[in-house]
This record gives structure tokens, C-alpha cells and sequence, in this order.
């Protein structure tokens, strides 16, 4: 049960051959059993589970059901759930229990999914590997001590270890992307604008953005068709007509134009990666597309310019934490300003000050056009290469990652190298791009992510390549050893 | 040394729209504390802003109605600064790129010339919540229930050289606004706040002096004093050879006097930059073509109005058109006088005197438009003397009764039968014997002039009830019959 797929367990509650409620027992006795060794969840829900799931067994019953409807799904902690605790990673929000619903729980409610809990994540989703939560790192299934990636590190781990069919993330950088590629799972990170950011606690808003992380891209189209259309509570939201995902996931691939980005394939790149990521690109070539050296010039300046912009955004989003209305207070202050001081001084962790203060320095007078102005400037350079490219391929691919997951603890000291982690995912979330991370191999027996780029609201060829590539190969079955 | 001041004023104005500028909840004034704050205004984590298209269209009113430029492509960006009553950390607002841009206005001055002030901009942004110090012993209490009203802040050119003309410009721009209907005006309740910036320098000078800017004033009076006070100040210190820091100081109105708030050194450095939850607004020519073709009535129209229509002077005009509930006042009790100067000078005169002495504005005036329409029909009838109308006009001002009801029950009614009139007019002259003799003795053009003392005793002896047309036109002859 607990290998299957989400169209495998959809398929499962249609015909009867299980319950949502025995299903959702299944994964809440499997998260109590196994999750002590993962971390992946910080909060979980069995009451509030089993009780969707009962009412998802009567809609089954009664005929009315979706193709999501009883499906477990577990929620990165930084969608406000009502009546549910939503930290976001943080010391901030431990005390922080939402009183309404993020868009997105709204929509896997509306649609009667199951909320098995709440997944561990980087503080406030500013990390690459998970070890920024307040509530602990967490464990790569795929190795002891090995991390899984982040910010949304909890939802990889949960899937990959089998606690739950699929799971929400969101991007900023890399954040689901870059996690499903170290746990071996497929993650999209739809086009800016696809999935309403509200309730959706904010890092960066002009890079944020929500999708699934699932074993497979079927699944993750079904996830998506939930999750994906306008809203009104969100301006930044596109009322751009929604795709059906699954509908167009066995499209032949042939004459499929794919670009392939010489500053993505450099010196920095593991060369193992790079051989699983050319051995998949043959395999796309048996399936009948093209290949195309394609260059994306200015690629070098994305990192720099994102560390500018999220950390900008994120300073000011996250003043709000003041102890004044809600979250951590410290105790006793003296004065507004000794309230302020240690309340933030005590509630965010290392790497959230940090970005807190570059950001706060970034926009300070006399400095806005030198940092904030001109990574704005780079940022329009860096949508335009992408433009370019995709005026001339259908698709651009390459790596996830440069390297398969480190080890817990390796980077920590030095966050210019933790940074690196994204250097190929985050140039997207600049230029407001979807992409996703597939399977495509190993190394030393950690999982490889083949990476595909698409024009804008281009989610519908993205899964399809996705989906064909995983109805030729096997990487995406193979699951952590031990399980 | 001559000196001269050079003042500029920033003025707020709440706009009368249902609800916030981001967010569903409502306006008004007066509920329990944060009873009108939703989910948005408490700034919970992962909210969102959507701009309410009903303060878009009050901005463009205001700016077609000063002939301004319009942004066909306006910004919101974050102003970054801590207080508790700010819940996000920021303030949305319009630093870059306004809704209004540069526009005029003419204030009419007391010598009767006509003044043109610049309105550099006016752009929208959100008001704060409220700190409540005094209910609550070493603590502060936060209401947010103003959070997210939306504001117009009105900016103005430094035109103004006195005080009286910074006091005729935020009358003007009042009059305007509240003509619009896009803000009540109430002053009291915060609705319409001006902040002053004052400078001096020698006449002549071209460079400005430091400036300090006086905050939130809310009636016209105390702009008066505050700037006249600051005048003095500034060139009292100029005078000792000192000079003036560039600071933010408060009103106290109980001791009338400026007193610094923060100096420059302890300004906020905003770090505004782009609000990433908001799109720029952009309009089209069309929604401004449509705007400015339905604007109502505006203050300066009305008194040209007021001047064909009801041939009313200049002054008059001006002074009954300026504020939007007066001019509708004065209107309806025209169209149940019928009789437009008379309505004017009652309207200017005694009425506004009784408004004064209580301190009451004209909407909330105990007596309604129809019942001094109704009072002016009985002087004009010649029901009522002058004296006899005034002691009605008292009457009902203290008792919910009808004119004429307050007529026969104070015996008012005005004397116009001749013969009675001519026995009044008879025994006074008889008792007045010396007054008769000078009058006797006194050259023929002289004469006129002594009538008044008769008159005045004609009418004191009638009770105040003698027709004074008649009085005078009986008291001649039987006066010259002496002579």
C-alpha cells in the first residue's frame, strides 16, 4: 500500500479495495511507527485526518467523489491550516495556531483530500538542506545523515520514506525542486502566479511559489490540477485558463525541442550528475526529441542577485514578527524597543537574521539603486535570456543540483556554499518560469534529479515530458534502501 | 529684517469607501477596539493585500477635480518602520510612482485676491491603528480597527506665506473633497488631518530655511496657531543667531504650542521599495474620460452658481459654497424661503453666529434646513419682525416645536394694522419730549439721523412686534407735523 502511487490509491478508494479511513489509519500508525527516525513531520493531525477521511468515504460511496478525494496528503508547515498550528520552522510561531485556511488547504479541502500533518521545513523556507528548523533537521531516507534538501525538506522526507503518497512545497529558490532531487521524487515548481500564495507564509513574494512534491508526475499533475487557478485574495495570481495536468500526460515526445544551457553543464557540475543527466537526455533522444546547445548568459549573476531580492522581500515581510499580535514575546520586556529586541533576537533562527539584516541593508538609503535596483535590472536580464531560449526549444534541461545530497552538518559553517546548492534551480523562480525535478539516476547510490525548464504557464508540457520519460525508465520506482 | 514663511501642507484624508484599501472589513468609526480588523488588517502570517477599486476611483476624482495628472501607471511600495500599531511592519504607500500628480488649486485671500497653490501629488496609502496609553496601567493597548483606512495624502507645493493662507488651502482642499462625497471631512474624528511644513527665511531669499513639520493637526484653528506659533519660533531663534533643526514636532493644543517629536537624526530610514503583493495599477484613458465627465458639483462651480442663480454677492457666495453640507443647506432652505438673500444673510448671520456659540457643525444643527426655511417665510410674509424671528430662531434651537406654533405661543406676532401701529407711534413721541425738541431744533438733513432713538423706543414699546417699515413710514410725518 504504502509504495503505490497516488493514481494507484485513487484507483484503490474508486474500486473499493480500500477505505480512506483504513488508508489514512495505515499512513497515521506508519508516520507514529517510523517518523522518530526522519523528523519529517512537525505536527501531526490523526484526529482532524481520520475525521476527512470519513467524510471523504461517504462522498466515495456516494458517487460524488474526485480523483483526489480520500487521498493522504501531507502539508509543508507554512500553509496556515485552521485550528492547526503553522510555524513556518520557527521558534516564532510555535504558539501560532491559524485561525483560517491557506487557499491551497482550502482547495485539497474542497476536493476532500486527507491532512495527515504538517512537514518540517527550513525556517520561514529559507535553507537548502533542512537544518535551518526550529524543530530539528531532517533525515534523508536515502542516507543516514545525509540531508534531504530544503526548505522543504520534511515534505521530500515524508515521501520518500513512504509517510505519505504526495505532499505540498513551496519554492523560492529551489525549495521543492531541489529536495525531490536528493530524495529521489518528482517536485514542479509552477510558473509564477499558478498557485495562490495566500495563506501561504511569506518569504520572498515576488519568487514564491506552491506545487507538489510526489513520487511520480501523474501524480504530481493530479496534485497540481487541485492546487493550480486564480484567486481573488491572491492580485499576484494568474486567471490564466487552467490545464487538466493529467489530460495530456502520454503526448508522444516527438520533435520535442530540447535546450540544453552550456553554464549549466560547467566545471562546477559533479561529473557523475552530469553523466546521469546526459544518459537521461539520450533517453529522450530514443523518445524522438531534439537536442539543442542553448546558452544562458547571464545564469552567473542569478545567485548574487536573488541573495539580494529574497533577503530584501523577507526583511520586510517578516516584520510583522514583533510580538506584538501573535507568535513568540519575550518575557517581561522593559519597553517597546527591549520587546522588539529580544522578541526577534530570541524567535528567529541564524540564517533567518542573517537574511534579515542583508535585506534590511540592501534597501537602506543611499544603498537601494547600488544592491536592490540593480539586482531588479539583472533579474529583467535573466527573464530575457530565459525568453530568448524559449523562443527557439520547447524545453530547457539540465541538473537539479550540482552534487546528490550532503551529508547533515557538511555545509552549515559556510552558507556561500550552501548557497550554490540552487545555483540552477533559482534563476526560474527570477524569471517567474516553471520547472521540475525528475529522477534520473544515481550516485553512489544518492538520487540524481534531471531538471526541465518551460515557457510559462507551460506545466501541461513539463509533466508530459516528465510522465513519458518515467513511462520509459525506473529511476523514479526505486525507493530508499531499507524501506 | 523682514522675514518670511514658507509654508507647505500634507494633508490626509480618509476616504469614505465601505471597506479597507486591502481588505473586506469595515470603515466605520466608533466600533469596540479590533472588532473591524480581519485576518488582512491583523496582519496574520501569509495574508494578502487586494486593492479595493473603490479607492482607485476616489483618487482619480480628486485628481481630475484639480485638474492634476493622472498615473496611468501607478505603484504601491512598503514604507519599513516598526510601531505596534503598524501590523505588517510596514506601511503600504505610494513613494515612486503616485495616483495624483502635479495639479492646482485657487484660494480666494481676505483682500479678496485670488492665490494659486501647486498640489505636487497625492498618492494613496493605508492608515495605521491606534495606541491607546491611557487605559491601561504600564502597558499599551492596540486597536487596529483604523489599520488599512484607506488615505489620500495630499501633498502641496510650498505656495502658502502666512498662516491664513495654509488655513484657506486645507479649507479649500476640504471643501473639495467632501463636494466629491470621497471623504466626510470630520476633523474631529480624525477623518481630515494636516500635517504643516514651516520655514522662514529673509524676504527675498531664494533658498529655504530649515523646516519642521508639525504633525496631524485636526481643525482648522489649531493650523492657524500651530503655524503662527512655529513662525514665530523659528525667527525668534533665527534672530539670536541660532538656527533651526529639521525635525518632526506635535501640537499640543491644550498648551498651544509645537513641541519636538523626533529630530532628523531619529528618522526612520523607510527602505521603501515595490510592494511584490500588489500589481502596479494601471488605467486607461477611458476610466479617467468617465470619471471626470459624472464629477459632481465642485466648490468653485457652485459659487459661480450661487452668484447667477441666487444673485448672491461674491462673498456671500463663497462663504456658503465653500463647505459641500452648507451649500446643500442653504439650498433648501432657498427652495422653501424663496427668497435667496435673505436666506443668505440669516444663513451667514444669526444662524452661524447660534452653530458657533455651541460649537456645532451644520449636519448636526437642531434646527433642520425646513424649519428655518419656514421661519424665513414668516419674515417674509411680515408675520415676523426681525427681533420676533430671532427669539423663534432661539426657541427652536431648544424645543422640538413648529414656527408658528412658537409664534402664537410667544404672542410674535408682528403689529400691522396702522391704526394700532400709529397709537404705539403717537404715545412714545408724547413721552419723549426732549428727544422731540432736538429733533425740532436740528437742521432738516440732520433729522434722518435722530430717528433711530424713536424707531428703537417704537419698537421696544410694541414688544418688538411693530412692523418697522410701517413704524418708520407713520413716524415722519407725525414727527414733521411737530416741526
Amino acid at each position: 500500500m504504502f509504495s503505490k502511487t497516488i493514481a494507484q490509491l485513487s484507483q484503490g478508494l474508486q474500486t473499493g479495495e480500500f477505505s480512506a479511513c483504513e488508508l489514512t489509519r495505515n499512513y497515521l500508525d506508519r508516520i507514529s511507527a517510523q517518523d522518530s527516525k526522519f523528523n519529517s513531520y512537525i505536527t501531526v493531525t490523526p484526529e482532524l485526518a481520520m475525521q476527512q477521511a470519513k467524510a471523504a468515504d461517504k462522498s466515495i460511496s456516494a458517487g460524488t467523489a474526485n480523483a483526489m478525494t480520500g487521498i493522504p496528503i501531507a502539508h509543508k508547515d507554512i500553509f496556515c491550516s485552521k485550528g492547526v498550528r503553522t510555524s513556518a520552522g520557527s521558534k516564532m510561531l510555535d504558539n501560532f495556531i491559524s485561525p483560517y485556511d491557506a487557499t491551497v488547504i482550502e482547495k485539497f479541502n474542497a476536493v476532500q483530500s486527507v491532512s495527515l500533518g504538517k512537514t518540517n521545513m527550513d525556517e520561514f523556507a529559507m535553507g537548502s538542506s533542512n537544518e535551518n528548523s526550529y524543530y530539528g533537521a531532517v533525515t534523508n531516507p536515502w542516507g543516514e545523515n545525509r540531508v534531504p534538501g530544503g526548505s522543504s525538506g520534511g515534505s521530500a522526507a515524508a515521501v520518500a520514506a513512504q509517510l505519505a503518497p504526495g505532499s505540498t512545497g513551496t519554492d523560492t529558490g529551489g525549495s521543492i525542486r531541489q529536495p525531490a532531487a536528493l530524495t529521489n521524487l518528482t517536485g514542479i515548481k509552477p510558473t509564477y502566479g499558478r498557485v495562490s500564495r495566500f495563506g501561504m507564509i511569506a518569504f520572498a513574494s515576488s519568487l514564491d511559489q506552491a506545487g507538489p512534491i510526489t513520487k511520480t508526475a501523474e501524480d504530481a499533475a493530479m496534485m497540481l490540477n487541485v492546487m493550480a487557478g486564480f484567486d481573488p485574495k491572491d492580485s499576484t495570481s494568474s486567471n490564466t485558463a487552467v490545464d487538466d495536468y493529467t489530460a495530456t500526460l502520454n503526448q508522444p515526445l516527438k520533435g520535442l525541442k530540447i535546450g540544453l544551457p552550456k553554464e549549466f553543464f560547467s566545471a562546477d557540475l559533479n561529473p557523475d550528475i552530469a553523466n546521469r543527466v546526459q544518459d537521461a537526455l539520450k533517453e529522450y533522444q530514443t523518445l524522438g526529441a531534439e537536442l539543442k546547445e542553448i546558452s544562458l548568459p547571464n545564469t552567473a549573476l542569478a545567485i548574487p542577485a536573488y541573495y539580494i531580492i529574497a533577503p530584501a522581500e523577507a526583511s520586510s515581510n517578516l516584520s510583522r514578527f514583533d510580538g506584538v499580535k501573535f507568535g513568540h514575546r519575550c518575557e517581561n520586556p522593559v519597553d517597546l524597543e527591549d520587546m522588539y529586541k529580544r522578541t526577534r533576537g530570541e524567535g528567529f533562527g541564524t540564517e533567518v537574521k542573517r537574511r534579515i539584516l542583508v535585506g534590511t541593508y540592501a534597501l537602506s538609503e543611499g544603498f537601494y539603486d547600488a544592491y536592490y535596483k540593480k539586482a531588479q535590472q539583472i533579474r529583467r536580464l535573466i527573464q530575457q535570456d530565459f525568453v530568448n531560449a524559449l523562443k527557439e526549444v520547447d524545453v530547457i534541461m539540465g541538473p537539479t543540483t550540482p552534487q546528490p545530497a550532503f551529508k547533515i552538518g557538511e555545509k552549515t559553517a559556510d552558507p556561500i556554499d550552501m548557497y550554490m546548492e540552487d545555483i540552477y534551480t533559482l534563476s526560474l523562480n527570477l524569471a517567474g518560469l516553471p520547472g521540475m525535478s525528475i529522477p534520473c539516476g544515481q550516485v553512489d547510490n544518492l538520487p540524481v534529479g534531471l531538471q526541465i525548464i518551460g515557457n510559462y504557464f507551460a506545466e501541461q508540457r513539463l509533466l508530459n515530458a516528465a510522465h513519458m520519460f518515467q513511462q520509459a525508465t525506473d529511476w523514479h520506482t526505486q525507493t530508499a534502501p531499507g524501506l | 529684517m523682514q522675514w518670511e514663511a514658507v509654508i507647505g501642507l500634507e494633508i490626509h484624508a480618509q476616504l469614505a469607501t465601505k471597506t479597507k484599501i486591502f481588505s473586506g472589513a469595515s470603515t466605520a468609526f466608533g466600533a469596540e477596539p479590533n472588532t473591524q480588523a480581519c485576518a488582512i488588517d491583523l496582519a496574520l502570517p501569509g495574508t494578502l493585500p487586494v486593492f479595493n477599486k473603490e479607492a482607485l476611483e476616489m483618487a482619480v476624482m480628486f485628481g481630475t477635480a484639480i485638474n492634476a495628472e493622472i498615473g496611468k501607471t501607478s505603484v504601491f511600495d512598503r514604507k519599513n518602520y516598526f510601531y505596534p500599531d503598524s501590523p505588517k511592519g510596514y506601511q503600504t504607500s505610494q513613494l515612486f510612482y503616485p495616483i495624483v500628480g502635479l495639479g492646482q488649486l485657487d484660494i480666494a485671500l481676505d483682500d479678496g485676491s485670488i492665490k494659486t497653490i501647486g498640489v505636487t501629488r497625492a498618492h494613496l496609502e493605508e492608515d495605521a491603528g491606534k495606541s491607546l496609553h491611557e487605559k491601561f496601567a504600564n502597558m499599551s493597548g492596540i486597536d487596529l480597527n483604523r489599520a488599512g483606512t484607506p488615505l489620500l495624502e495630499i501633498v502641496s507645493e510650498p505656495d502658502m506665506r502666512s498662516a491664513e493662507e495654509a488655513v484657506a488651502y486645507a479649507k479649500k482642499i476640504h471643501s473639495i473633497v467632501t463636494s466629491l462625497g470621497i471623504c466626510d471631512g470630520n476633523m474631529a474624528e480624525g477623518s481630515f488631518r494636516v500635517d504643516c511644513n514651516v520655514s522662514v527665511r529673509h524676504k527675498g531669499a531664494e533658498k529655504l530655511g530649515n523646516r519642521t513639520e508639525s504633525k496631524n493637526i485636526n481643525s482648522f484653528r489649531f493650523i492657524e496657531k500651530a503655524i503662527k506659533g512655529e513662525i514665530i519660533r523659528q525667527i525668534e531663534i533665527l534672530e539670536d543667531g541660532g538656527k533651526i533643526d529639521q525635525e518632526t514636532r506635535l501640537y499640543d493644543a491644550e498648551k498651544d504650542t509645537t513641541r519636538t517629536m523626533r529630530s532628523k537624526e531619529e528618522a526612520n530610514d523607510y527602505r521603501y521599495f515595490p510592494c511584490p503583493d500588489l500589481l502596479p495599477i494601471v488605467i486607461e484613458d477611458d476610466y479617467i474620460t468617465a470619471i471626470r465627465n459624472n464629477l459632481p458639483e465642485l466648490p468653485d462651480a457652485r459659487k459661480q452658481r450661487f452668484i447667477t442663480q441666487y444673485k448672491l454677492s461674491e462673498y456671500d457666495a463663497l462663504n456658503l459654497s465653500a463647505d459641500k453640507a452648507q451649500a446643500n443647506f442653504y439650498e433648501a432652505v432657498v427652495a422653501q424661503c424663496k427668497d435667496a438673500k435673505l436666506a443668505a444673510n440669516w444663513m451667514l448671520g444669526e444662524f452661524a453666529k447660534m452653530l458657533n456659540q455651541n460649537d456645532l457643525s451644520i449636519e448636526h444643527s437642531p434646527v433642520s434646513e425646513h424649519k428655518l426655511g419656514q421661519l424665513l417665510t414668516r419674515i417674509k410674509d411680515n408675520t415676523l419682525a426681525t427681533n420676533g424671528a430671532k427669539q423663534v430662531l432661539e426657541a427652536l434651537w431648544s424645543e422640538e416645536d413648529e414656527v408658528d406654533s412658537i409664534i402664537a405661543a410667544k404672542g410674535l406676532k408682528q403689529v400691522t394694522d396702522t391704526g394700532a401701529i400709529e397709537v404705539i407711534v403717537r404715545e412714545v413721541v408724547s413721552n419723549c419730549d426732549k428727544q422731540v425738541q432736538q429733533y425740532i431744533a436740528a437742521e432738516p438733513d440732520k433729522r434722518g439721523k435722530m430717528l433711530g432713538f424713536f424707531m428703537g423706543q417704537i419698537m421696544k414699546a410694541s414688544k418688538g412686534k411693530a412692523n418697522p417699515g410701517q413704524v418708520q413710514a407713520l413716524l415722519v410725518p407725525i414727527l414733521d407735523e411737530l416741526c
